[in-house]
C-alpha cells in the first residue's frame, strides 16, 4: 500500500455486470467484498501476506486467456471480471477436488469434523464424489510436542502457518521443504516441534484450514483422574474461558458465560472448582511489590510480565539479555497450581499427593510449561497436572451430554475462588497493564483516591505506549499482543532507545482472548479477527465493571492467604512457592 | 542500555552462539559470510553460501545450516527449506564410492530398476542416500552413452557392464574389499 498521503488514483471496474471504483492497487477480491461478493478462497487471509497458493479464489478476467487468483491480481482501469459460471465453478471444484486426492478420507473419525475449513470448502464447492485415487503422501506425524501435534498428511500446503509463525509471531520457525510431491511443512531439520525455536504459542493451531496442526490432547487423562476415586480433582479456569466457551454452545462471541462453566465442571466430576483470577490477583500483589523494589534500587527496569508462556519462551530462544527484566512471578495458573497443592492441601487436610490439578487455559503454552521442571514439587510432582484448552473443554461437556443452555449458574469455591475485576481482565492485552496499575498506583501513593480504570491501555492494537501518573511521578508503560509487535518494544528496551518502567506482553495476537486454545471462530468469520478479539475482551471488561471488588490487594481471599499462609508480599515462603527463574535456551532464534 | 543498573552476569548467550559457529563453519566461509553481510540484503547470497559450504564439507549437514542460519540471521526454517528443496545440495556426506546405476532408456529396458532395488536393500538405503558406514552413496542418472553394454553402473570412475541384480553383492563386497586394502 501506498505511504504518501495524497489521495490514491481510483479505477472503474465491472464485477459480475456491477460497476465499483475502488482504489488503485485493490485486488480484485477485495473489489468484489465492496459489492457483497465474497470470492471462496482457502489461503488467503486477510492478516497476512498474500501466497496465491491454493487458486481457490480464480476468476475470468477478459483479455486473459487463462484464470486468475483474485487474491492477489490488482485490478485495472476497466477490468472486466466474472467471478462465477458454470466453467469457474467446475474449475473451482476440480481445483479442491486436487486437494483432496492427497489428503485422508477421515472426516468422520478426524478432530475437526464438523469445524473444518476444508470440509466446508469442499461442502460449498459441491465436491460429490472423489473420481481420482492415486498416490498418497504418508508422512510421519510428529506428537512428541507438550503443545502441538504435527500431522503433514491433512496438510494442504496452504502455507497460513508459515505465514503466521513468521509475520504476526516473528518466530518463523516453519518452513517447506523438499519439493513438489514430498513438499512437508517442518521445522528446521524436520525437527521435534520441542527441539525447534517454536514457543508453543500455537497461532499455527488456530490458523491451520485443516487438522495438520492440533493441541496436544490431555482429555483421557483427565477422564481417568475424575473417574478414580482415590483422585481429589480439583479445576481452574483462566479468565479466557468465561469469555469463549459459549460459543462452542452457540451463544454469541462475547457472552461471558461464568455460571454455567462452573456448573458443566461441577456436573462433570470435579471435586472443586477454583478461579485462576485469583492467582492473577496474587500475581499483581507480588508483581506490583517486585515492581516497587525495582524502583527504589534502580532496576532492572522495565519490568516486564511473565504471565504468558509462549512470551517466556520467546524470551529464553530470542532475546535471552533480556531474561533479567522478566518478573520472577509465576504465572497465575501456576500460582494457583502451588497453593491447591499446598495452602488448600493444608486447610483441608488432604494429601497434596492426592490433588489432581487440572488448569482450564485458552493457551496450548501452559501444557509446556505445566512440564517445566521448575514448576514442580519438591517430590517431583508437577503443581499442575494437566492442561486442558477451551476446545478440550467444550469437547468434554459436548461428550458429557451435558445441556448447556438449561445450565443454572454456579460458584467458584473457597478458598481460592474470590477474584477482583483486575483477576478477570488479565485474559486481554492491556489487562495485566491495568490490573498492576491499580495496584501500583495505590501501594505507592499509600493513600488517597485511587483510579480503577486505565482506559489509555484497553484496545486490541498491537503495541500501545503511554504515561501513568504514579504518586509524584509518571511511568513510562508499554502493551504489546503478538510478538512481532513485542519485537518493537523489545529491540527499543535493547538498544537503550526508549526507557520504560513496566512492559507487558501477550505472545498471541489479542491477548489471551486470542489464544492457541480458543475456539474456532464461527464459519464465515476468520480467525485473528479483531471484532472477535474486542467481543470476547468486552465480555472480560464487562464483568470487571460490574464487581464490586475490583483491586487485587483488596481481596479478602488473598489477604486471608497472607495473614495465615504466605506472610507478606516478597517474603522468603512467597519466593519459594510464587516465584520462578528462566534461563537462556537453545536452538536460539534469529531476531 | 536503559536500566539504571545492570546485572552483574550476562543472561546473553550470543557470543558462545556466535563463536561455536564460526568454529564450525572455519575461516574460509566465515570470512566470505561477513563479505556478503555488507549488502543491503544479505539474504539473497544465501544459495551462494550454501554452495560454498557444500564445497568445503562435501555436504551440508544440520550444524552447518544452522550455524550459517545464525551468522547470516536468516531463521533457521527458510535455511533449512531452501537446502531441501534444491537437489544439488546433499544434505548427508557422500560415501566413499557413489554408486550411479544409469536409468536412460535401453538400461532401463533391461532391468536397471531392479539393479537400482537389489543396491538399496542390500545397503539400507533410498537413491539419494549414503550408507550408515558411510562406505556407498547410490543415485539414479540419466544416460551414460554406452548403451550396447546395458545395464550400466560406474562405481567411482570404473565403469560395470551387463549388471544384473545377483551380480550386485558381489560388486559391492569388491569395494570393500579394496577399502580394506588401502
Amino acid at each position: 500500500m501506498a505511504e504518501d498521503i495524497s489521495p490514491r488514483k481510483t479505477v472503474s471496474v465491472v464485477i459480475d455486470g456491477t460497476p465499483v471504483r475502488v482504489p488503485e492497487g485493490t485486488t480484485i477480491m477485495e473489489a468484489a467484498e465492496q459489492i457483497g461478493i465474497s470470492i471462496p478462497r482457502l489461503c488467503y487471509h486477510p492478516s497476512l501476506s498474500i501466497a496465491g497458493a491454493c487458486r481457490v479464489c480464480i476468476v475470468e478476467v477478459e483479455g486473459m486467456d487463462h484464470y486468475l487468483a483474485s487474491c492477489h491480481m490488482p485490478v485495472w482501469e476497466g477490468m472486466r471480471v466474472r467471478t462465477n459460471s458454470p466453467e469457474i465453478r467446475q474449475a473451482r471444484r476440480d481445483i479442491v477436488e486436487l486437494l483432496l486426492d492427497n489428503h485422508p478420507q477421515d472426516c468422520q473419525i478426524c478432530e475437526r469434523d464438523g469445524n473444518c475449513e476444508l470440509q466446508n470448502l469442499a461442502y460449498a464447492m459441491g465436491v460429490r464424489e472423489r473420481l481420482f485415487a492415486g498416490q498418497r503422501k504418508r508422512p510421519q506425524v510428529d506428537s512428541s510436542g507438550h503443545s502441538v501435534v504435527r500431522n503433514p498428511e491433512k496438510c494442504v500446503l496452504c502455507g497460513r502457518c508459515v505465514r503466521v509463525c513468521a509475520e504476526i509471531q516473528g518466530v518463523h520457525n516453519l518452513s517447506q521443504h523438499g519439493r513438489g510431491f514430498t513438499t512437508v511443512v517442518a521445522p528446521a531439520h524436520y525437527a521435534k516441534m520441542d527441539e525447534s525455536v517454536c514457543i508453543q504459542c500455537g497461532q499455527c493451531v488456530m490458523v491451520c484450514p485443516t487438522a495438520a496442526f492440533l493441541e496436544k490432547s490431555s482429555t483421557e487423562i483427565v477422564w481417568q483422574a475424575l473417574a478414580d476415586p482415590e483422585k481429589h480433582v480439583v479445576v481452574q479456569t483462566a479468565p479466557s474461558i468465561r469469555a469463549a466457551i459459549g460459543e462452542g454452545f452457540g451463544m454469541p462471541p462475547g457472552t461471558p458465560a461464568t455460571g454455567k462453566m462452573i456448573t458443566a465442571l461441577r456436573l462433570l466430576g470435579f471435586d472443586a472448582v477454583f478461579d485462576t483470577d485469583l492467582g492473577a490477583d496474587l500475581t499483581i500483589v507480588e508483581e506490583a511489590h517486585e515492581f516497587l523494589i525495582r524502583l527504589e534500587n534502580g532496576g532492572p527496569l522495565p519490568l516486564i510480565t511473565s504471565c504468558s508462556p509462549g512470551w517466556i519462551n520467546f524470551l529464553e530462544k530470542f532475546y535471552p539479555e533480556l531474561i533479567p527484566h522478566a518478573s520472577t512471578c509465576k504465572s497465575p495458573m501456576s500460582m494457583l497450581s502451588t497453593l491447591a497443592k499446598t495452602y488448600y492441601a493444608e486447610r483441608k487436610g488432604i494429601d497434596p499427593k492426592k490433588i489432581f490439578m487440572v488448569a482450564v487455559m485458552p493457551c496450548v503454552a501452559k501444557k509446556f510449561e505445566a512440564a517445566r521442571p521448575e514448576h514442580r514439587m519438591p517430590d517431583g510432582n508437577p503443581y499442575t497436572d494437566a492442561v486442558l484448552t477451551t476446545r478440550e473443554l467444550i469437547w468434554m461437556i459436548k461428550c458429557y451430554g451435558i445441556d448447556w443452555a438449561r445450565l443454572p449458574d454456579g460458584q467458584f469455591d473457597p478458598p481460592l475462588g474470590l477474584a477482583s475485576g483486575a483477576g478477570d481482565i488479565f485474559g486481554t492485552t492491556g489487562g495485566v497493564m491495568e490490573a498492576t496499575l491499580r495496584a501500583a498506583t495505590r501501594l505507592a501513593t499509600g493513600k488517597g483516591v485511587d483510579r480503577i480504570e486505565f482506559l489509555e491501555v484497553r484496545g486490541v492494537e498491537g503495541v500501545r505506549e503511554a504515561y501513568v501518573a504514579l504518586g509524584e511521578r509518571a511511568i513510562h508503560v508499554a502493551v504489546a499482543n503478538g510478538l512481532t509487535n513485542a519485537k518493537i518494544i523489545l529491540d527499543k528496551i535493547a538498544t537503550g532507545q526508549e526507557r520504560y518502567h513496566i512492559v507487558e506482553i501477550m505472545a498471541c495476537p489479542g491477548g489471551c482472548v486470542g489464544g492457541g486454545g480458543q475456539p474456532y471462530p464461527p464459519p464465515g468469520v476468520p480467525v485473528l479477527d479483531k471484532e472477535l478479539l474486542r467481543q470476547r475482551a468486552k465480555a472480560l471488561y464487562t464483568i470487571d465493571s460490574q464487581k464490586t471488588l475490583r483491586k487485587s490487594y483488596e481481596n479478602p481471599a488473598i489477604l486471608e492467604l497472607y495473614e495465615n499462609f504466605l506472610g507478606v508480599p516478597g517474603s522468603p515462603k512467597a519466593h519459594e512457592l510464587l516465584h520462578t527463574s528462566y534461563r537462556p535456551r537453545l536452538p536460539r532464534g534469529i531476531r | 542500555m536503559n536500566s539504571p543498573t545492570r546485572p552483574l552476569t550476562s543472561t546473553d548467550n550470543w557470543p558462545e552462539v556466535e563463536a561455536a559457529c564460526r568454529r564450525i563453519l572455519g575461516e574460509r566461509i566465515c570470512q566470505l559470510i561477513d563479505e556478503v553481510r555488507k549488502d543491503p540484503r544479505p539474504e539473497s547470497h544465501l544459495i551462494t553460501v550454501l554452495h560454498q559450504v557444500q564445497a568445503e564439507f562435501g555436504y551440508l549437514g544440520a550444524s552447518h545450516l544452522d550455524a550459517v542460519a545464525q551468522l547470516m540471521q536468516i531463521p533457521a526454517a527458510k535455511v533449512s527449506g531452501v537446502a531441501t528443496f534444491y537437489h544439488y545440495f546433499r544434505l548427508q556426506p557422500r560415501g566413499k564410492f557413489l554408486v550411479n546405476i544409469c536409468f536412460g532408456t535401453a538400461c532401463y529396458v533391461k532391468g536397471a530398476d531392479r539393479v537400482a532395488e537389489k543396491f538399496m536393500s542390500e545397503l539400507g538405503v533410498q537413491l539419494g542416500e549414503t550408507s550408515k558406514d558411510g562406505m556407498f552413496t547410490v543415485e539414479a542418472c540419466r544416460c551414460l552413452g554406452m548403451c550396447a553394454l546395458a545395464p550400466v553402473i560406474t562405481v567411482g570412475e570404473d565403469v560395470w557392464a551387463q549388471v544384473t541384480a545377483d551380480r550386485v553383492p558381489s560388486i559391492i563386497e569388491e569395494y570393500i574389499r579394496r577399502a580394506k586394502a588401502t
